[in-house]
This record gives C-alpha cells, structure tokens and sequence, in this order.
C-alpha cells in the first residue's frame, strides 16, 4: 500500500516562468517527508507535481522525471486522472463537497472508480475510511448529515478520510493544518504518524515544530529572492536537519533569522 | 474627522465620546440616504407588485362577476355554453405547455453552453462565445417571430413529420404532423432560442463561481474533468441552474410575439404538439383579441392575464421551495 518516489532533474514553470529549478529527490515508503521553507518558494508547487495537479493550472507543466516505483508518473502513455488514484491529495483548507452528506464524502472517490460499490460494502468502507482518520466516534450517528455542517478540524480529518477511502499508495498533505486550531492539529500530527503506516506521506508545513515532530525526513525549500525559481537546498533525517544541518540557509531558517 | 460636534448631540446627556470615533455629519447624512434609498427601493418593488395585483383583479371583476351567458352573447369570440374558467383552462394548459417544451429543450442546450464556456474551451472561444449568446437576447422578438414564421416553419416540417411517424404512439407527437408546421412545438422552438441566452449567462455565472478548492478536491480523487463537473460544479450550482431556468420560464410564459405569428390557435386540452389549431397561450391570446374587443372582452382577457400573474407567482414559490429544501447542502453555510 505505499510506495517510494523518486524524482530526477524537475523543473516546474508556469507558462515562461520558472518556478522551482532542478529538484532531485527520494521519496520513502512507510514515512512521512516534510517540505519546509519561506512562503512562495515552491514547496507547494513541487508537492503539487507530484501528483500532476499541478498541471491543472492553465500553462503550467514540468521537464524531468518523477518515478513511482520505477513508473515516470509523466510518461507518454500515464494518465493524470489514473495517477490521481495513486497518489491521494489533502489541501490547505478543509474542502468537503458542500452538497454531499458525510458518507457521500468518503465515498466520493470510491463512487469514480466503482459506480456499483454495494450498500454494505459501502457502509463498511465509510466505517473504516472514518476510523482511519479518527473521525467516526464523532461522526457516526449523523452520517448523512451535510459534512460543512462539521468543525474544521473535523472537516479536515473527513477529507483525510475521503483521500484514504481510494486506498491510494501515497498522500500528499499541503499545509493540512494552516487553518487550525491547535487541539485540531494535534489530532491531525497523531493521525499522520498512524497513517505512514499504510502510505506514503509527504507533508508540506510552515510550522517548523510540526515538521520536527510528525516527519523522518525533511527538504528544504528556498528562493533567492522574487521572480528567482524556488529549490532544494538540503534534504536529510529530520533529526539531523534540524540538529546540524549542512547549509548556512537551512541553519539560519530553523533557528528563526529569516522566513 | 471633524472636531466639532452635530448640535443635537451636545444638547443631550452623553457619555464623552472617543476622539475620532465620532462621524462627521456628511457621512452621517450619506449613511441616512444610502438607507433610505435601499429601503425605498426594495418597497417600491413591493409596492409596483401590489399595484399590478389590484390592477387585474379590478379589471377582471366584471368578466369574473358577469354570469357566462351575458358573456358569450357580449363578446363575440367567447365560446357558448362555457364558463370563465372553462374559457382560462385551456389557454393556461397551452401557456404551460408551449413554455415546459421551451424549458425542456432549452436548459440542457444552456448547461451545455455555460459548461463550455466556463470550463472546456479556450479563453478566447469562451469570450466570444459568451458575447454570442448575449447578442441572441439583444433580438427583438417581433424579428424571432417573423424568423420562425417564415423560415423556421418550412425547415422543421419534414422533422416533425418524421417524428409523427417514429414516436407518434407517444401522445406528444401523435400525428398527423400539420402542413405547415404552425403548430405548438415549432412556436416552443422559437420559444427556447429565445430564452436560451438568459439561462446560459446565469448557468455560466454560477459555474464559474463554482469554488477551485472543491475543483481541486474532485480532481484529486482522480476524477476526469466530467466527473470533476458532475461532483463538484453542477450540484454548487443547482440553485443557480434553477434560478436561471425560472428567468427563463418567466419570459417563454410571458412572450407573446412570437408564438402569435408562428402558432395557429386552437382553444382545447391537448398535448398534440405537431398538430395544428389545438393550443394557444395567454399573452398570444390577449394580443390577437384585444384591438377588437368590446370593454367585457377586455375584461376577459385581462381575468387571463391574472391567470397567468398567478401561474408565474406559483411556479416561481415552487422553485423557491424545491432548492430551499436542500439548502443544509447548498454549500452556503
């Protein structure tokens, strides 16, 4: 259920502008990965290639390569919306479908991919989905009530649980709790270290002690200044990155001189 | 801010105010007018409402009150032996009719458009599309009229017959089809061209808005763009598609140009829409019979316009109801 990335030589544009130059990295199975770095250098951009959302955008594409288990996810012959069922996606704010109950919600992704999931199937499914994202002691007696109608941080954790409920190999986190509080980002850390059990997790943070305590390893990100692409600029353990890292940039952006 | 205070205020025992706080009087006064202005014109709506109300119920009395005989030897199109409401029955049914076969063809063809618009094409295709199906409502619907009286009636025809003889088991289509083709189903062609541009700019208007997190959020999942459109942009905008069809639904049932020069009337219940001489709506009606009509006659045709005041009012409320219903799920809370 999870799988290890690795990515060669990517350049990200948007349209002529080059937004994050020369990433090389690898992604393990079983861990969680956490980007951090100044706002608008490219963290979120890259973590959106990795899952071709990127492309969404009118003009944007990519040169390189980004290998899931050895498989160039842009391949001439791979398919965005099959990579999409790999590899799952949890955005900065909470996004429920407003029109949908909260079982609706898990099983929207199910719903693409199987139109005949059968009733009981499906209700075992939302029961796992739900306590796969610690959500379903909270949630279970009002399962067909509208899933706005829940907290964000509840809201949040019903789209980790719409997010798992395809099985995807790999789970892509942006910011996941920027727009929480933090009794609902504890609860989230907690269930990211349960879920690197079964995926592969990538996490990008502004919160420097959330990636100290929720990630194995950490990238970090920086841009020389506007209108200059975003890149890596170390990636090691997380213990060693934020103990002794080996560039003068990281050092002085974890101990708080810039950003 | 102003230093100085407004006279009344300093006439009056008031705690002292905070520097800066205060407002000055113009914007006190700007304030004051922009509320009168939006109250004003809220009630005026309110108030032309009323006034058309009581216009057609005033109006109408006479024919509603004068028992049906006195009306049929007083008027001379009024048919014997029938009642004002008898007389209303079957234009109501044609109105409804013409302007439900309008929305059928018209809202599936506007979805369509808005979604290109709003979702598939190029931004320049997109623009010049929208302008084009804006300039379809800038036609005056005398020119529709005339356009489907005189070109639209020769080209359906052999359509028409074709469907009288493939699905005539099917009341609708019952054959056999009239030559020429003056008959409901054209007029309901003409009908939803017409109303074709303001459902478009609504759907368009609401699709667009439609947010990018919940796009996003589809599209994640590893939906195509279809299914992307089908979770996310048309229940958001279900209300809006609603609202769009009722504007709509509001001009089909009030036109009455068109279906004037295009359909031939007939004053009975049927759902017979290739056939000729069987419907007509009210507003075609009020149009072809008023020039001549005695002040009885008048008051006839304006007791159908309250009919279709009421109509309008009741297929409206009834919208209102269908998409309040699901409101928990609209996505506004």
């Amino acid at each position: 259920m999870s799988q290890r990335i690795d990515v060669k030589d990517l350049n990200i544009y948007y349209g002529d502008f080059l937004a994050v130059q020369d990433v090389s990295m690898a992604i393990e199975p079983q861990s969680v990965t956490a980007f951090i770095g100044p706002s608008g250098c490219g963290k979120s951009t890259f973590l959106r290639t990795l899952n071709r959302m990127h492309e969404v955008i009118p003009g944007a594409r990519v040169e390189g390569t980004v290998a899931m288990e050895g498989v160039d996810l842009y391949g001439d012959d791979v398919d965005p919306v099959a990579v999409r069922r790999q590899v799952g996606m949890v955005f900065q704010r909470p996004n429920p479908f407003p029109t949908m109950s909260i079982e609706e919600n898990v099983l929207a992704g199910v719903r693409l991919v199987n139109k005949r999931i059968s009733k009981a199937d499906a209700a075992e499914l939302v029961e796992t989905s739900l306590r796969g994202a610690n959500l379903w002691e909270e949630v279970k007696d009002r399962l067909a009530k509208p899933g706005s109608g829940l907290s964000g941080g509840q809201q949040q954790r019903l789209c980790i649980a719409r997010a798992i409920a395809v099985k995807p190999q790999v789970l892509l986190m942006d910011e996941p709790c920027s727009a929480l509080d933090p009794i609902s980002t504890l609860a989230i850390e907690d269930l990211i270290s349960e879920l690197k059990r079964d995926f592969t997790i990538v996490i990008v943070t502004h919160n420097m002690q959330q990636a100290a305590r929720v990630s194995d390893r950490t990238a970090f990100f920086n841009i020389a200044g506007t209108g200059k692409p975003g890149r890596l600029i170390e990636m090691d353990e997380t213990g060693v990155m934020f103990a002794s890292p080996t560039e003068k940039a990281t050092e002085d952006y974890i101990s708080g001189r810039f950003g | 801010m102003s230093a100085t205070s407004p006279p009344t205020a300093a006439d009056r025992p008031q705690p002292a105010p905070r520097r800066g706080a205060r407002r000055t009087p113009r914007d006190h006064g700007a304030n004051r007018a922009f509320r009168l202005v939006s109250t004003g014109s809220g009630v005026l709506i309110l108030v032309v409402l009323a006034a058309v109300a009581v216009f057609l119920v005033v109006q109408a009395w006479p024919a509603i009150s004068t028992p049906s005989d006195e009306l049929a030897d007083a008027v001379s199109w009024f048919p014997q032996d029938t009642s004002l409401l008898e007389f209303i029955g079957p234009l109501v049914f044609g109105t409804l009719l013409a302007s439900a076969l309008a929305l059928v063809i018209a809202v599936p063809l506007a979805i369509g458009i808005a979604l290109f618009i709003s979702h598939y094409a190029p931004r320049r295709l997109a623009q010049a599309l929208g302008y084009a199906v804006d300039l379809l409502a800038a036609i005056p619907s005398v020119v529709y009229g005339l356009w489907g009286a005189i070109v639209l009636v020769g080209f359906v025809h052999p359509i028409w017959v074709w469907l009288a003889d493939v699905l005539g088991w099917f009341p609708l289509f019952a054959g056999p089809a009239s030559d020429p083709s003056r008959v409901l189903l054209t007029a309901s062609v003409v009908l939803a061209v017409m109303i074709l541009p303001i459902v478009t700019a609504v759907c368009r208007e609401v699709f667009l808005q439609t947010p990018k997190l919940h796009e996003e959020a589809a599209l994640a999942l590893g939906a195509t763009r279809w299914e992307m459109v089908r979770t996310a942009v048309l229940p958001f905008a279900l209300s809006g598609i609603v609202s769009g069809a009722m504007l709509g639904l509001g001009r089909a049932l009030g036109e009455t140009m068109a279906v004037l020069m295009i359909l031939s009337p007939g004053f009975v219940y049927s759902f017979a829409v290739l056939q000729a001489g069987k419907q007509q709506t009210i507003a075609a009606n009020i149009a072809a019979q008023y020039p001549e009509a005695p002040p009885l006659g008048v008051n006839t045709l304006i007791a159908t316009g309250l009919a279709l005041f009421v109509i309008t009012m009741v297929v409206n409320m009834a919208a209102r109801a269908i998409v309040a219903r699901r409101k928990d799920f609209s996505g506004a809370n």
